[in-house]
């Protein structure tokens, strides 16, 4: 225990460390703190401050509690100071005698509020000896208290009745607690004291009271079980009788206290990979988030079984819940068992350690059922119920990271759990950019071309899912509900617009480093085909267009496909800010900002530029464009540069030309793309079009005015 | 596989809560008579940390543990396991007078989508069904937990489930004066909640749906869709409602019937192992 460790780094024994056999009257001695040498062990370094801590709080203690008993010097200090230990620390066995006293002694005069507070302070933090209950009981029954007082005592004596260390002396007072049945007022806790001091030894003759209230049916009940012969009455079979939860502020900290015992204990705890902290909110029972880790059940079940089981094996295990050190773990390797449930290794760094070593695949195959069914049951956004527990949830999430990172190594039942629930996922609950964006990007880079795709395809039904939700549940403005999660329309615009930026950021770095991969850049058109349209198909005012690094790639690039879907992609942009112009003048009065008619346009210019008008790298004004000088143009020893990625010359399309000039001119086995001009031009463009290049022919007949085929493109004017 | 009469009456028109269970670990059942008296003794321990919901009446809960050989499906299934918990009051001595105030058992019916993946340390018994009061479901299930590493997750039986338990209980052979099929849907959105009750005549039903399959013993989803549709239609001709709009929430039929919220009722004694079937396809897609 905390104290025998104490005393045994105690360097002066001059002060002996006194334990609370004492006397009790004489607290002037009641608690010492024995000096401790820092040097001496490094175990007590990590609570050296804290005990420091500890002793100056008990030796103010101390007058406190000297003060309570001889009635000196200022008071409100001294209650200040009980309540504060009591709150932080818990109050030592010693200090309940006199506190007992003094509240129910009448000492303090008449207002209750002082013994009140005095009552609510008495949170023992370890034991609660019998001598001050029943010293106690003799005060409730001079009566020198107010009923409140009484009743708060009854309260507390429910509370901490687990904690009393001896009950023998407190049972012989039975007959006292049975005379304050007759208070109206104390009647059912003193019922609810019986009840847990009864046995079958007490039999008291009963007497009918007046009105079957609920706490006197249960313990008639509970006397009838027991000495059936002493109660005449019936009782009702199968009423459900409670006792009312009595137990007030103390059973909380009670907890606390004892929770902050383990974490401040000299003796090194196991590294824990994350809180370990119950929760006290109530609990599914077929749920936990957190389990300690406990011993197998074996030696139970082998007992109940007989020895003759050759199941299970007669070694010493080393039980799981002594394992606190890695040395400890070295020596008893051989005679370690995982816990009973499998569940509680995710925060003990040593049996993950243990779990690596074994061979055993049902160690994994248990984990991994716990931890599926776990996710799937504790999920805060699929299961509308888990909404309120989001914080432990969260926990829960980190403590599970913080185990991968520790096994370097997934758990296949994340993987699941992620691809079931990301796609219903809601992107509210957690802060994408650390908890996703980050993780995922160094993901991202340095694997293979096909999970990048199938990433960029996973986020694109995030996204997809993003805007139907908003569709579906923003619009129905009394759903009070989805307001719960704090969530407005900007801030999921915010949030689609940090997830389009991001797709973009790892698509330009991913086309680097897939040297502008066709297949990849699919994957990147079909995010961005969502994102187009954004607006006209799911109403929300965002229009972002793709980084210079996807655009460019695309526009320069050798695939058909992808140049033409990239043409509908554009189309599809006109045809978002187009309506967007012309709605700004309606009800909804939001606009694109000027930049994004820029940044179009500027994209709209290199386009037909190269495809069209046959001025590629001239009219380029995008900062990251392809506008070159002559001079350095020509240097590259091309001759007709400008014309090389129109329609016809691009290398994408150039395979259409070619076909083009053979079905045209048959005969002509020289390839004279320049004969395609004119009317030519027009057929080939009809040509294109019966190709399958719808996009590329609604990206010409909307952004190129149809007059003569060396018209400007049609600019979209802010 | 025939089921004895005596088992019949343990699950006949009893209100089950239905559970999904993942693999029991060095679970054996050659050790039931132990099992028993572990968790009875687990069970007192719990009511003396003052846990008793009703007080003073029972102190002392009778364990029984046994096994259901015949409630399978193929061999390969585990045979099921029952668990209920009696009452012997202290009043009275005598054995007769138990009162059986809780029985859960597990099953597992063509479970082998489960079985094959896991090792002969696991015991597949995926479908658990609990009757008596809630308490005590999450005591045993609490000890089953603890000590067999299990986990238990209520399964709810989605809509489109529901719809095909209709379907395929229209299709059963019962017997005449059947009850009628009585489907319920819960309207959602209303500042008070709505239920409608759409109660058929069983010769009706078994009419449409005999209209609508096509290879008898074969069921296809677009055939249930089909039937679901025509009970809408007849619906909304004579209520203007559209029910496909609503949530099917609880389907009851003569062979059986079943609730959203994972309950369900046997009704018949020559279906339960059809509708454990399907149960245990349920709960199993939960685990897996």
């Amino acid at each position: 225990s905390e104290k025998m460790l104490r005393k045994k780094n105690s360097k002066t024994p001059k002060e002996p460390f006194q334990h609370h056999q004492k006397s009790q009257s004489d607290l002037s001695v009641w608690l010492k703190v024995g000096r401790i040498d820092p040097e001496k062990s490094v175990q007590d370094h990590q609570s050296l401050n804290d005990q420091e801590n500890n002793s100056k709080q008990e030796n103010s203690l101390e007058p406190a509690l000297n003060y309570f008993a001889t009635g000196k010097s200022s008071f409100q200090r001294h209650l200040a100071t009980v309540e504060s230990v009591a709150l932080q620390r818990g109050l030592p066995p010693e200090a309940f005698n006199v506190l007992l006293s003094t509240a129910l002694s009448g000492k303090l005069g008449k207002p209750d509020t002082v013994n009140t507070r005095l009552l609510k302070s008495l949170i023992p933090n370890s034991v609660v000896p019998e001598t001050s209950v029943v010293s106690a009981v003799s005060w409730l029954c001079v009566s020198k208290c107010s009923s409140n007082i009484q009743v708060l005592f009854l309260r507390w004596l429910i509370t901490v009745f687990d904690l009393i260390d001896h009950k023998e002396d407190l049972r012989a007072l039975y007959g006292f607690f049975f005379f304050f049945l007759q208070e109206e007022k104390m009647c059912p806790y003193v019922c609810h004291v019986l009840y847990l001091l009864t046995r079958k030894e007490n039999g008291e003759s009963i007497q009918l009271y007046e009105g079957m209230r609920p706490h006197l049916q249960a313990l008639l009940s509970l006397y009838k079980l027991l000495r059936p012969e002493l109660v005449s009455i019936t009782l009702p079979a199968k009423t459900k009788i409670y006792f009312k939860n009595a137990e007030g502020p103390w059973k909380a900290a009670i907890r606390t206290i004892r929770q902050r015992k383990l974490e401040n204990s000299p003796v090194p705890q196991p590294l824990f990979l994350g809180t370990a902290r119950p929760r006290s909110r109530k609990r599914k029972w077929n749920a936990q988030l957190m389990i300690p880790a406990s011993s197998t059940n074996r030696s139970h079940l082998e007992g109940v079984m007989g020895k003759n089981t050759d199941l299970y094996s007669t070694d010493e295990y080393f039980p799981v819940e002594l394992l606190q050190t890695f040395p400890q773990l070295l020596q008893n390797i051989h005679h370690l068992e995982f816990p009973s449930r499998m569940g509680s290794v995710l925060t003990n760094p040593l049996l993950l350690h243990y779990m690596n070593c074994t061979k055993d695949e049902s160690v994994y195959l248990r984990l991994y059922y716990w931890l599926g069914q776990t996710l799937q049951e504790e999920c805060t956004w699929c299961v509308v119920e888990n909404g309120q527990n989001e914080e432990e949830f969260r926990d829960f999430l980190e403590i599970l990271c913080r185990a991968q990172c520790f096994l370097h190594e997934g758990l296949v039942p994340c993987e699941e759990f992620l691809y079931r629930s990301l796609p219903l996922w809601d992107g509210f609950s957690f802060e994408m950019k650390s908890y996703l964006y980050d993780p995922l990007a160094q993901l991202f880079f340095t694997s293979s071309l096909y999970f990048k795709c199938s990433v960029l395809e996973s986020l694109k039904r995030l996204l997809q899912n993003w805007l139907n939700w908003q569709m579906v549940h923003l619009d129905s403005a009394t759903d009070s509900q989805t307001h719960s999660l704090n969530t407005t329309f900007s801030g999921l615009v915010n949030t689609v617009a940090e997830l389009i930026h991001f797709v973009g950021m790892i698509s330009t770095v991913a086309l680097r480093l897939e040297s502008n991969h066709t297949f990849l850049l699919y994957f990147i058109l079909e995010f961005y085909e969502t994102v187009c349209d954004i607006y006209l198909k799911y109403n929300m005012p965002l229009l972002i267009m793709p980084p210079a690094g996807v655009f460019y790639p695309v526009l320069l690039g050798m695939d058909p496909v992808n140049l033409n879907q990239f043409c509908y992609i554009m189309y599809r942009y006109r045809a978002n800010l187009v309506a967007a112009k012309e709605n700004e003048h309606s009800e909804k009065q939001f606009r694109f900002s000027s930049e994004t008619y820029k940044e179009y346009n500027q994209y709209i210019t290199a386009m037909v530029g190269c495809l069209w008008t046959s001025n590629a790298f001239q009219k380029d004004t995008h900062p990251q464009g392809l506008q070159m000088d002559d001079e350095l143009l020509n240097k590259t020893g091309v001759k007709e540069f400008k014309t090389s990625f129109n329609i016809v010359y691009h290398p994408a399309m150039i395979g259409y030309a070619v076909q083009f000039l053979q079905q045209a001119w048959p005969d002509d086995t020289t390839f004279n793309f320049s004969l395609i001009k004119g009317k030519k031009w027009n057929w080939y463009l009809e040509y294109l079009y019966a190709k399958g290049l719808e996009g590329l022919k609604v990206f010409i007949e909307s952004s190129i005015s149809p007059q003569n085929h060396n018209e400007q493109c049609c600019f979209i004017y802010k | 596989r025939n089921l004895d009469s005596e088992t019949t009456a343990l699950l006949l028109r009893k209100q089950w809560a239905l559970y999904s269970v993942t693999p029991l670990y060095k679970f054996s059942s050659a050790h039931l008579k132990a099992y028993a008296k572990l968790l009875s003794a687990y069970i007192a321990a719990e009511k003396q940390k003052g846990l008793a919901v009703e007080v003073g009446v029972e102190l002392d809960i009778k364990v029984a543990i046994s096994s259901l050989p015949d409630l399978k499906g193929s061999d390969q299934d585990e045979a099921a396991i029952l668990v209920q918990l009696s009452l012997r009051s202290q009043a009275s001595q005598k054995k007769s007078e138990q009162k059986l105030v809780w029985s859960g058992w597990f099953c597992s019916v063509c479970g082998d989508d489960l079985s094959k993946n896991v090792s002969a340390d696991f015991t597949c018994l995926p479908v658990f069904l609990a009757n008596g009061a809630e308490s005590y479901t999450s005591i045993v299930g609490s000890w089953f937990q603890e000590i067999f590493d299990c986990c238990f997750h209520r399964l709810a039986i989605s809509p489109l489930s529901l719809s095909w338990m209709a379907a395929m209980w229209t299709g059963c052979k019962v017997e005449e004066n059947a009850s009628a099929m009585e489907l319920v849907f819960s309207v959602p959105n209303l500042p008070q909640s709505l239920d409608i009750s759409y109660a058929i005549h069983p010769e009706d039903a078994k009419a449409l749906w005999n209209t609508v399959q096509k290879t008898p013993g074969e069921i296809t989803q677009e055939e249930v869709d089909v039937f679901m549709d025509c009970l809408y239609s007849h619906f909304h001709r004579h209520f203007k409602i559209h029910l496909s709009a609503t949530k099917l929430v609880k389907v009851s039929a003569a062979v059986a019937s079943a609730h959203c919220d994972g309950i369900i009722k046997f009704l018949q004694s020559q279906y339960i192992i059809e509708v454990l079937m399907l149960l245990t396809e349920l709960a199993i897609s939960q685990i897996q």
